[in-house]
């Protein structure tokens, strides 16, 4: 398969990058339920014109009702987010959780609301302040008909809007995944507004009785599942950042396009050229990688996890450059609330953070490479 | 099956019945490279063996059309091809100037003489090329360049200095930039020459490296005679004919951010570095670095697929080969210089057996050319500032 976009692959992106900078703009939805102290960081009402788009289907197969569709699909909706900054629960519910129901037995009791934009669903992975899922502390113990969850969870994002979440604990028979639901008793959700304005959420499980038709997939055996929901969502990430990226620096090349100094444009500056020229130069590796990843993930290659912790440790510190060169070549008003470049500069942060850092991914590339 | 299924099959079976095993080794070091030429060096019977058997098929250019001795493939057979040599380790049949820079140019801009009388011999590696290019006045600032072409009527006369010219002394022809109207701007007095190196007139002399190898020449030419049908395009338009050209040649030199086969270089170091009681690398920023390395490596191989992808889609911007040539570059200079780092003062030595006569510190002063040659890496960057970016006075 050719590493670039096929025709049916443009109409896609052309639709989302069309809607994404219209409804989906920073002035519109990110600043929009910023200033107006938004308790779910995001808009509902378009939300639910994901559905009416399709993308929260991207990833269901036909016959759930979906577009049967893959992650490059995925990854292309995800970059025209990242440029715009658009906040929704897109990456969390319709990437990772749709993943995670992928072959499960709960797919009939929460595919229809997610794919109509009402249901929020997201993952509740990490404990400590950085994403370590190989040393899951949380307990799931066998209680009756089902388990009684103890722990606690952190950067659990749109924690505070969910109505389930898809929780890896350890029972007795090893990681297990379960889909806990918002009211249940012994579960305390805190809400906590993240730098970017996003609203994450640390959550107290305390002896919290789930049935044992909320395990997903079978008991002990879900550590593959986790791979897979995490694989979908550091891929999909990786394309945000693409995205965002992206986006800083037309932003940021634009500037230098204008602004004078010394009588001159600063872009003529060849300090500013090159390193403008470097940070395009490693963008486009980025978003080469990250197209790699999809596509072997969509193939079911066995060389995807490798590929895609490449593209998500490179889309990380690429995006990172983006956003640096962008607040330093904008200079004082680069500081500024009223500018977006900021707004960039902190949303690379959090998607940095989110399912791992460069690295951690470097560091388990090597681990997969056997040093 | 569709089609492209079964030539897959049937190059598999021509490859495992016609690619010699010794041919399907890594190659140890540059030497293992086989040129062609007039005089042609054959280290084994299997490299002469491989590289005519490739050559019979038109394999040594499968892209380039049956009548120039290619082989008439489509992109996704070349694809195919290169991905079924990939797959068994095959060598390179043919290294060469004139497939990698020429052939393209003259595919382009040659006449139908040109291409009928060129393309076929450097196809089959008889003739080996050098490119005259630099001049001692003329780096980064080319089109400055000052060799003389004065029309003398039945013939071309040049005079002249070229330098950094890759083996020069082992070439049979030279591709030459020279100025053929000195009162014109730069851009637009030159043109595009060919001619042979055994004219009477041309010398060349090697330039010892820091390497200490000698891979370059200084290349003189006095009053040397060149038949008028040897000019390639238009007169005076030898610059659009040599920025061609360089597009080839960065694509080529931007190969070199590939090496290792793919192979991760922290599972290759970690082999002579040892390891602790979990299993990984024993010294811990080393191994930062190394799994840092290899992130950007394996990023930068995907880069390099979606670019040959791009272009034989006729996709992807014209400057593109700028910017692969900057980023391969700059990458194996990073390799070589994790190589030397993980080899420590076994890596210092310069003569020794063990070291295969200092086969990694000269490996290593030879990438630092590589951000220079053919550009260095800061002309890519302003010609990506200027072409991508459209920054203003690049």
């Amino acid at each position: 398969m050719p590493l670039y976009l096929t025709d049916d692959q443009m109409m896609l992106r052309d639709s989302a990058r069309d809607f994404m900078a219209g409804e989906g703009s920073i002035k519109q939805q990110l600043r929009h339920y910023r200033d107006s102290n938004c308790s779910d960081g995001f808009g509902h009402a378009l939300w639910k014109q994901f559905g009416e788009m399709g993308f929260t289907g991207i990833l269901v197969d036909e016959a759930d009702g979906g577009l049967g569709l893959g992650h490059v699909e995925v990854g292309i909706v995800l970059e025209e987010i990242g440029r715009n900054l658009t906040p929704s629960p897109f990456l969390m519910t319709a990437v990772a959780v749709v993943e995670a129901l992928r072959g499960t037995a709960l797919r009939e009791k929460w595919l229809p609301g997610i794919l109509s934009g009402e249901t929020v669903a997201t993952l509740a992975v990490d404990e400590g302040p950085k994403h370590r899922p190989e040393t899951i502390a949380m307990k799931a113990d066998r209680s009756g008909n089902g388990f009684r969850l103890s722990g606690r969870k952190q950067f659990v994002v749109q924690g505070a809007s969910a109505d389930f979440f898809v929780v890896a604990a350890h029972s007795g028979e090893g990681l297990t995944l379960f889909a806990v639901e918002k009211d249940l008793k012994g579960l305390s959700v805190e809400g906590v507004r993240l730098a970017d304005a996003s609203i994450g959420a640390r959550i107290e499980f305390d002896n919290v009785e789930v049935d044992s038709d909320a395990v997903l997939g079978e008991v002990g055996e879900g550590a593959a599942i986790l791979s897979r929901m995490l694989g979908a969502g550091r891929v999909g990430a990786a394309s945000e950042m693409v995205g965002l990226g992206s986006a800083a620096m037309g932003m940021t090349v634009e500037y230098l396009r204008q602004r004078k100094q010394f009588g001159k444009l600063i872009g003529e500056f060849q300090v500013l050229q090159h390193r403008s020229a470097h940070l395009y130069s490693e963008l486009e590796i980025a978003r080469a990688a990250t197209l790699k990843a999809q596509q072997l993930l969509d193939e079911g290659s066995e060389e995807a996890e490798a590929m895609i912790s490449v593209a998500k440790a490179k889309t990380g510190s690429v995006s990172t450059l983006a956003v640096q060169e962008g607040v330093q070549m904008h200079g004082g008003i680069g500081m500024t609330d009223e500018y977006d470049i900021g707004l960039y500069m902190k949303r690379d942060r959090v998607l940095n953070e989110l399912f791992g850092d460069p690295n951690y991914h470097a560091d388990k590339l090597a681990r997969m490479k056997g040093y | 099956m569709t089609d492209l299924d079964a030539f897959r099959q049937a190059t598999r079976a021509w490859l495992e019945a016609n690619c010699p095993p010794e041919m399907r080794e890594p190659m140890r070091d540059e030497s293992d490279a086989v040129w062609g030429g007039r005089n042609p060096v054959f280290k084994n019977d299997a490299q002469k063996k491989w590289m005519d058997a490739m050559a019979s098929r038109g394999w040594t250019v499968p892209d380039w059309p049956g009548d120039y001795g290619g082989g008439g493939l489509s992109p996704a057979e070349t694809k195919v091809v290169r991905q079924e040599m990939a797959a068994i380790g095959a060598r390179n049949p043919l290294m060469s100037f004139g497939i990698s820079m020429l052939g393209p140019a003259l595919l382009k801009y040659g006449t139908e003489e040109q291409k009928k009388l060129f393309l076929p011999e450097i196809a089959r590696g008889e003739i080996r090329w050098c490119q005259g290019y630099s001049e001692p006045g003329a780096g980064s600032d080319l089109a400055s360049l000052q060799t003389r072409c004065e029309d003398k009527g039945d013939h071309w006369l040049v005079n002249g200095q070229k330098v950094w010219t890759s083996y020069a002394d082992q070439a049979d022809w030279i591709f030459c930039l020279v100025r053929t109207d000195p009162q014109a701007p730069k851009h637009k007095g030159i043109s595009f020459l060919l001619f042979d190196m055994a004219s009477p007139g041309v010398s060349t002399r090697p330039i010892l490296l820091i390497s200490g190898n000698s891979p370059f020449c200084e290349t003189f030419f006095d009053d040397v005679q060149v038949p008028k049908a040897q000019l390639v395009g238009e007169l005076n338009k030898g610059w659009d004919v040599a920025k061609y050209l360089l597009g080839h040649e960065r694509e080529m030199i931007s190969g070199m951010g590939l090496g290792g086969n793919g192979e991760s270089l922290g599972a290759a170091l970690a082999e002579r570095l040892g390891r602790d009681d979990s299993g990984r690398l024993a010294d811990p920023l080393l191994r930062a670095d190394l799994a840092r390395f290899d992130v950007d490596s394996m990023a930068f191989r995907a880069m390099s697929e979606r670019f040959i992808d791009e272009l034989k889609a006729g996709q992807g911007h014209p400057a593109l080969p700028s910017m692969m040539k900057y980023a391969g570059t700059e990458l194996n200079k990073d390799r070589h210089e994790l190589v030397m780092a993980a080899g420590g003062s076994n890596a210092l030595e310069w003569e020794s057996d063990s070291s295969k006569g200092g086969k990694a510190a000269r490996e290593w002063l030879r990438t630092k050319a590589n951000s220079i040659e053919g550009g260095t890496s800061e002309i890519q960057l302003g010609i990506v500032a200027k072409h991508i970016l459209q920054l203003p006075g690049a």
